[in-house]
């Protein structure tokens, strides 16, 4: 039975900036560290967590059953094929919404720690209720964010919300960075995102065509091709996670030659 | 502003997107977290200034009011131009109390409210 079990809630305000692929990594990346852990899909009305576990044909039942007494929760938690460390839960069925309640999922989190050391919540994007309910069974949160305007004021708002509920720490991911486009000045630098939300950085994601060939197939990144440039940051990410020491790369200063140099250059603060 | 920058600028170039993200990003979110509307913000500027009107001559025309946000904390700063004397003394309204006499080195009376 796990004690003190971090239970870490996944949002971003924003759809489609990559916190199910967040998800689905550091789960699989804790997995492999040997901490028992659960990822909890709370947007059930568009599920897509199973798909890239690619745990889709294996799910019976969801934590509305394991609520409503007609399954345990052993039932309903679906063990991932590599690594049996990992557990997905889904939140319910995409038929059913508008059951779930905030104090609901508190429950289902309760249950959820005493077998597990990582409870990850996969939030449903927006501000509303599915917000809301996932908000409410956690204790600290990760926000995910792109480097593009709509991305981050989203991202300000559901800081906003976190520090009023009191979930803290709040820490960031930065994911889809091109540190091509970062060097030509023609997207919002690290420092420009971290200043605005004035939030620590967890970590960076590099942009990678491989994330989608893993989506494709149902295997996260971290699972195999632990070589490419996304699979070493979702790694970097988890290992920070568990306080080890990792310092974070400076995607400019990573690119190297004649065209990097000349890019540094014309970074310069002249005033 | 960095070397592309003024690159840009003797090249008439548009100037580098990132900046002109930041700067929509910074104005729109201290509107965000206010939630203070333009003409909310622009009622309390009239109404400040009444106040400060009361004792001292300030130009009515020149202040502003204006939200600045950093490290999450966003400040309403009202900046308010005092008039003077032509001997360089703040002109005080009559009946203001002769203990209202400030420091004449300051140009601006500065306040700020914070909020989160």
């Amino acid at each position: 039975m796990a004690t003190d079990t971090r239970v870490i809630l996944i949002c971003s305000g924003k759809g489609g900036v990559g916190k199910t692929t967040l998800t689905a990594n550091l789960g699989i990346s804790l997995a492999r560290q040997g901490l028992s852990t659960a990822v909890l899909d709370a947007d059930f009305g568009l599920r897509n967590l199973d798909l890239l576990l690619g745990l889709e044909n294996r799910i019976v039942y969801t934590a509305q059953e394991v609520l409503e007494e007609e399954c345990r929760l052993d039932q309903a938690l679906v063990k991932h094929k590599q690594e049996s460390n990992l557990s997905l839960l889904p939140a319910g069925n995409p038929r059913m919404l508008d059951w779930l309640k905030p104090d609901d999922m508190k429950r289902i989190v309760e249950m959820l720690k005493e077998q597990f050391d990582y409870v990850l919540i996969d939030c449903p994007a927006g501000v509303e209720d599915g917000f809301k309910n996932a908000m409410a069974a956690s204790q600290e949160a990760i926000i995910v964010t792109n480097p593009e305007v709509s991305a981050v004021r989203d991202a300000d708002r559901v800081i906003g919300l976190l520090n009023t509920n009191a979930i803290k720490p709040v820490q960031l991911v930065l994911n889809r960075v091109r540190p091509k486009m970062m060097a030509s000045q023609e997207m919002l630098s690290i420092d420009d995102v971290t200043d605005i939300l004035a939030l620590p950085l967890l970590g960076l994601v590099l942009e990678d065509e491989q994330v989608i060939v893993s989506t494709n197939r149902g295997e996260p990144l971290t699972l195999n091709s632990v070589n490419s440039p996304a699979a070493k940051c979702y790694l970097n990410i988890a290992k920070r996670l568990l306080g080890e020491d990792i310092p974070l790369i400076d995607p400019v200063e990573e690119s190297s030659g004649f065209g990097a140099k000349f890019r540094r250059l014309m970074q310069t603060k002249i005033f | 502003m960095t070397l592309r920058d003024i690159i840009n600028k003797l090249l008439r170039r548009q100037p580098a997107s990132a900046s002109t993200a930041r700067e929509r990003l910074q104005l729109v979110l201290a509107h965000d977290r206010s939630d203070l509307s333009t003409e909310l913000l622009d009622q309390m500027r009239k109404e400040i200034l009444e106040v400060v009107a009361k004792y001292v001559e300030i130009d009515m025309d020149e202040g502003a009011v204006s939200l600045e946000t950093e490290d999450r904390m966003t400040a309403l700063v009202a900046n308010l131009p005092i008039k003077r004397t032509l001997n360089g003394k703040i002109k005080l309204i009559e009946h203001a109390s002769q203990e209202q006499e400030s420091d004449n080195s300051s140009e601006n009376t500065e306040q700020s409210i914070k909020n989160q």
